[in-house]
């Protein structure tokens, strides 16, 4: 993706700002209407998820007491991974946000609510909340546009480290809870400071956060596994632990990148936000950097509604079971302003998403100018771009974007 | 100084330490959670764990009122006749907390009752009468006030109670008079309320003066007019011989206490809170930290907090991220988003006051905020 200013047509250039400040009255009139509608229901249906997913957790580790037992295994690891999904998705990420903190239930509130992750509940709701729904996709200071450790966006310049990133993209997906935690705590910043000089904040949170890692770890790889030792299952339960984080990681990191990662999801200009953003500005940001994931109702629910990425971002502190209903007025919204709403089934998102990561691990413009009979050539130039030091890297790439951009003509012609 | 332990200790101090060390491992298991987390999913009612009751029974009382019969958990301590409760329901899924007279003294069975009536544009008290139900979970706090009968109990009592101030007396009479030795004394009770019909308790307390236990005189304001305070020396002529309680609206317990101090007498009065707060636009914000400003009705509380000097907890500044909430203890405040009011009211809004985002809420009346408080 390319930030929307940088674009040959701005996808928001035929909106005028009257446009802005009336899609803004509008969604404002949708919130509303929920925050009206909000009520008992609404608290019986976390209720029910909470206690559903307390009472699958409690079964499924009974049951992975018994784990040297091959059926014991799998059903065991199949309730837990479900029920960590459930946990991180559907409660403690919608619980963090404030969504059900009008119930003022002090048990189920943003201000008291721990989750079953690296990270804690404090830095967590810092960096997300703070940081990434207020600042979406504007490049530079939304991290969660790549971690900080990928390119995500043709405006960012190639080097050769990037050539990994796909790699890195997936060993960050299978420990995805710690990549979290770290990039909470801006891990690589801070660590590049020297150590004297970090600040206090830092160094609490640092131990805040290690503090809560060792008691996560303790839980999934000591003490369920010694509690199973009289039947001999030790190692089987902490294998089961061990893969119920990893279905948990690689789940709620496939979700996460379909939310702002597909090709197609619009990105943002630090410069080109106006200091006094509008909220109809704001909103439309919010609409145009998100995608949604189609599916069934169990697909909603195991992604903590951030199939709704869109409505999510619209309207982080709305209860998450009423996204589906306001979908269909918010998609009426889009096509009345003419924007594009950007929605998939799962597999097309994920599938999306990571052909964006490997497409932008390579140079602007190598992909598109590759096939089968120049790939030799094509190769050679991508080995000498990475071996050959900056000066040939840039003449290289200002050669490829200059030859992407012919076989894109030709295509259109 | 020497301390001989008893053998037992040790035995009892190594089951304590086992018992811990068991919980440890519990704890271990299931954080981040904790175990009462776990547990409540199981058995709410079980000691240790945060005080709630389960309606047993719902019992129309009046049309307007019906009393709710609890099983509260087992960390109950107990009451006297003629406390209080803290209640915490779930209206609309919102928890909402209001305060009741427990209207029944020691049970046999160990539940509490509270008898409810129905105020116009009561949110709580509505649900309690016309929605609540025989399962449903209410959060309580422990039984409180000083509205009891001293012991030992004295031989003469004038009871005056107008509409539903005749909650914690009936808790009185009814402890009286399930005693194995019945209290012999001489008790007038005065009521008040809108019919014959809306007394609540009515057939009650018509039973027990049927058979001699009290001296009820009824007012029905429907025929009989208000209560004139100076009507009472008739009423009661031996007034200044007999110890008085009066429980009812302000007025009437105003003009009560007015007439008991012309005479240099004692009158024991329980008040129900009102409950309106005025909102406004902008007012009075008072801190923890002794802090007081003036803000006004369109400027962010967090704003003008921080303008002030107070050390505020915030984050996103839009309404999106929590990171402000803070408890509201006392006071009124308004939404600039959609202008929508959130109250908090000492003793009926929850223990901790009410959590607000101080980023989008605006003073809508004097405020008390504890900006210290924020948990964790």
């Amino acid at each position: 993706m390319t930030a929307i200013t940088k674009k040959p047509v701005n996808p928001t250039a035929h909106l005028t700002p009257e446009d802005f400040e009336q899609i803004g009255i509008e969604l404002d009139a949708i919130r509303q209407d929920v925050l009206d509608a909000r009520g008992a229901t609404d608290a019986a249906y976390i209720h029910k998820v909470v206690d559903v997913q307390r009472r699958l957790e409690l079964a499924s580790r009974a049951v992975l007491l018994f784990s040297s037992l091959p059926p014991a295994w799998i059903v065991g690891t199949i309730g837990l991974s479900v029920a960590k999904i459930l946990e991180n998705m559907e409660i403690g990420h919608n619980v963090m946000h404030g969504q059900w903190d009008w119930m003022r239930d002090p048990k189920i509130h943003s201000t008291t609510w721990e989750w079953d992750n690296a990270s804690t509940a404090d830095g967590w709701k810092h960096a997300h909340n703070e940081i990434h729904h207020n600042f979406t996709n504007i490049v530079g200071k939304d991290n969660d546009l790549g971690y900080g450790i990928m390119r995500v966006d043709e405006d960012q310049r190639w080097h050769p480290m990037y050539l990994a990133q796909p790699l890195w993209n997936f060993i960050n997906a299978c420990f995805f809870e710690y990549g979290i935690a770290a990039y909470d705590l801006e891990l690589g910043r801070n660590l590049r400071i020297p150590k004297e000089k970090r600040s206090e904040q830092f160094k609490t949170n640092l131990s805040k956060t290690l503090k809560k890692i060792r008691k996560q770890a303790t839980k999934d790889y000591v003490v369920h596994p010694a509690l199973s030792i009289p039947t001999g299952s030790f190692l089987p339960t902490l294998a089961a632990n061990f893969t119920a984080n990893l279905v948990r990681n690689i789940w709620s990191h496939s979700v996460i990148m379909c939310g702002h990662f597909p090709e197609g999801v619009e990105t943002f200009e630090k410069k080109a936000i106006p200091a006094n953003e509008t909220r109809g500005e704001w909103y439309v940001r919010q609409m145009l950097g998100s995608a949604n994931i189609s599916g069934s109702k169990a697909m909603h629910i195991m992604t903590g509604n951030l199939s709704h990425q869109i409505e999510h971002h619209l309207f982080p502190d709305l209860p998450s079971n009423r996204y589906a209903e306001v979908a269909p007025r918010v998609q009426a919204l889009f096509e009345k302003y003419d924007l594009n709403y950007h929605e998939a089934p799962l597999p097309q998102q994920v599938y999306s998403a990571w052909h964006k990561v490997v497409r932008l691990s390579l140079p602007n413009g190598w992909l598109a100018t590759t096939n089968l009979k120049n790939l030799p050539e094509q190769t050679k130039l991508l080995w000498a771009m990475t071996t050959k030091g900056p000066k040939i890297r840039r003449a290289a790439a200002a050669r490829l974007q200059q030859q992407a951009r012919r076989v894109e003509q030709a295509k259109a012609a | 100084m020497s301390i001989t332990v008893p053998s037992g200790a040790t035995r009892s101090a190594s089951g304590w330490s086992l018992r811990t060390s068991l919980r440890k491992v519990a704890e271990a298991a299931v954080t981040p959670l904790t175990l009462d987390d776990v547990l409540d999913h199981f058995h709410p009612l079980r000691g240790g764990t945060d005080l709630r009751g389960r309606i047993v029974e719902v019992r129309p009382e009046t049309t307007e009122s019906a009393t709710l019969i609890i099983k509260p958990g087992r960390d109950w301590n107990g009451h006297l006749p003629g406390q209080y409760v803290r209640v915490g329901a779930e209206v609309d899924g919102v928890r909402l907390w209001r305060t009741y007279s427990l209207t029944h003294g020691p049970r046999a069975d160990k539940c509490i009752s509270i008898t409810v009536k129905a105020i116009p544009d009561g949110v709580v008290s509505n649900h309690l009468v016309h929605h609540a139900k025989p399962g449903d979970m209410l959060q309580l706090a422990q039984a409180q006030g000083e509205f009891v009968l001293p012991l030992p109990i004295p031989p003469k009592l004038l009871l005056v109670t107008a509409g539903s101030g005749i909650t914690p007396v009936i808790g009185m009479l009814r402890n009286l008079f399930s005693r194995t030795e019945p209290y012999a004394g001489d008790i007038v009770l005065l009521h008040s309320a809108l019919t014959r019909d809306a007394v609540i308790f009515g057939p009650e307390l018509r039973g027990y003066a049927a058979r001699g236990l009290i001296h009820l005189v009824e007012l029905h304001t429907d025929v009989d007019g208000m209560l004139d305070v100076a009507d009472l020396d008739t009423i009661v002529p031996d007034l200044a011989e007999r110890t008085s309680y009066a429980c009812g609206p302000a007025g009437l317990l105003d003009a009560l206490e007015e007439h008991y101090d012309a005479r240099d007498l004692t009158l024991n009065v329980e008040r129900f809170r009102p409950t309106t707060v005025v909102a406004g636009e902008g007012g009075t914000v008072s801190f923890a930290s002794g802090v007081t400003i003036e803000a006004d009705g369109a400027t962010p509380i967090l704003d003008a907090a921080e303008n002030a000097g107070v050390i505020m907890p915030s984050g996103c500044r839009m309404g999106i991220c929590m990171g402000c909430v803070i408890p509201l203890k006392e006071g009124a405040v308004r939404d600039l988003r959609n202008g929508a009011l959130t109250v908090a009211v000492p003793g009926e809004t929850g223990p901790g006051g009410v959590p607000i985002q101080t980023c989008i809420s605006a003073a809508a009346g004097a405020c008390h905020i504890d900006e210290g408080a924020r948990s964790r």
